[in-house]
């Protein structure tokens, strides 16, 4: 083991030259077309709330490089803060966040650096995660969806992503084309406590 | 440098980060095959005492050491294992394989193992 970093513990295949960096999205030319979707009623979009009054929305968009998976779980964990969540509701968020955006990583774009995106929205004591990449997407959602089904065996991938993401989140619906990418739409309700929102 | 493994006798610990994803599983995965091809290991503990997030990912992680381990007829068994984490390894059926502590074995009754 040679890895003497801190920040990222131990971290690999990151980067000292600039050209593999973490970059800022510059005019959004890799953009999802969920893009359009900012600040106008949905249509036709899978499970989107119908009161968009109180809607609170965040948007994320990062390299898909398996050293940002940390600081996305976190940064959608402070986000969630504001339902007041028990811990075991953020661990459950984090946990379903995580295997999507490592399915993403792995299967999505298969370690090459493109975007992905994470779009959150809160609605009444709702929280609403959409992860979509534009990788290669799924051939066939339903066994994908399988427990212990796996496309990559040899790598000691467990085949309990979609099968975790169902287990900690309420809802969990996939859109997938070959070739032109994933979106996996995630819905869980938190607890009925107090609410920043309402302030 | 954060020490993850540690060698005693033929125990091979291995200290779980605190947050065993994917990016962290392929960095203990890399660490501890080499230890297993270079030293005689007969068991693989692992510490999960400050780890408070997993996902598949370490689960696959956890899989893969146990094969590599039960092939040269070894055993692996699981530490110091918190709630959460304890949640994630019955939903993945990795405790039919895997015998789970909560503390130290030493400290659980009917423990055969011998001393870590």
């Amino acid at each position: 083991m040679s890895h003497s970093n801190e920040a990222p513990k131990g971290h690999t295949g990151c980067p000292k030259s600039m050209d593999i960096k973490n970059e800022a999205p510059k005019g959004h030319i890799g953009c999802p077309k969920s893009m359009d979707r900012k600040n106008e009623a949905p249509k036709g979009h899978t499970g989107c709330p119908k009161n968009m009054d109180r809607k609170n929305e965040m948007r994320l968009e990062f390299d898909s490089r398996s050293c940002n998976e940390g600081f996305v779980r976190v940064a959608v964990a402070a986000f969630l803060t504001q339902l007041n969540p028990t811990l075991e509701e953020v661990a459950d968020v984090k946990t379903a966040l995580s295997e999507a955006v490592t399915n993403s990583v792995i299967h999505g774009y298969e370690g090459d650096v493109q975007k992905i995106t994470i779009i959150c929205y809160i609605v009444e004591q709702e929280i609403f995660v959409e992860v979509a990449d534009k990788g290669r997407g799924i051939e066939n959602i339903e066994k994908a969806m399988e427990p212990l089904f796996t496309t990559k065996p040899d790598s000691e991938r467990s085949g309990m992503g979609f099968a975790f993401m169902e287990a900690f989140m309420d809802e969990v619906k996939v859109k997938s084309a070959v070739g032109e990418g994933t979106t996996v739409f995630m819905r869980k309700k938190i607890g009925q406590a107090y609410n920043k929102f309402d302030q | 440098m954060e020490e993850y493994f540690d060698i005693t006798g033929t125990n091979l610990t291995i200290f779980v980060p605190r947050e065993l994803d994917h990016h962290n599983a392929e960095i203990i995965k890399e660490g501890a095959d080499k230890l297993l091809r270079t030293h005689n290991i007969r068991r693989i503990i692992f510490d999960f005492g400050k780890t408070s997030f997993m996902d598949s990912s370490g689960i696959g992680m956890i899989m893969g050491r146990y094969k590599n381990i039960r092939f040269t007829g070894g055993t692996a068994i699981a530490i110091r294992v918190n709630e959460r984490i304890s949640r994630i390894l019955t939903l993945s059926g990795v405790y039919k394989v895997i015998d789970i502590y909560e503390g130290l074995p030493q400290q659980s009754p009917g423990y055969k193992g011998g001393a870590i």
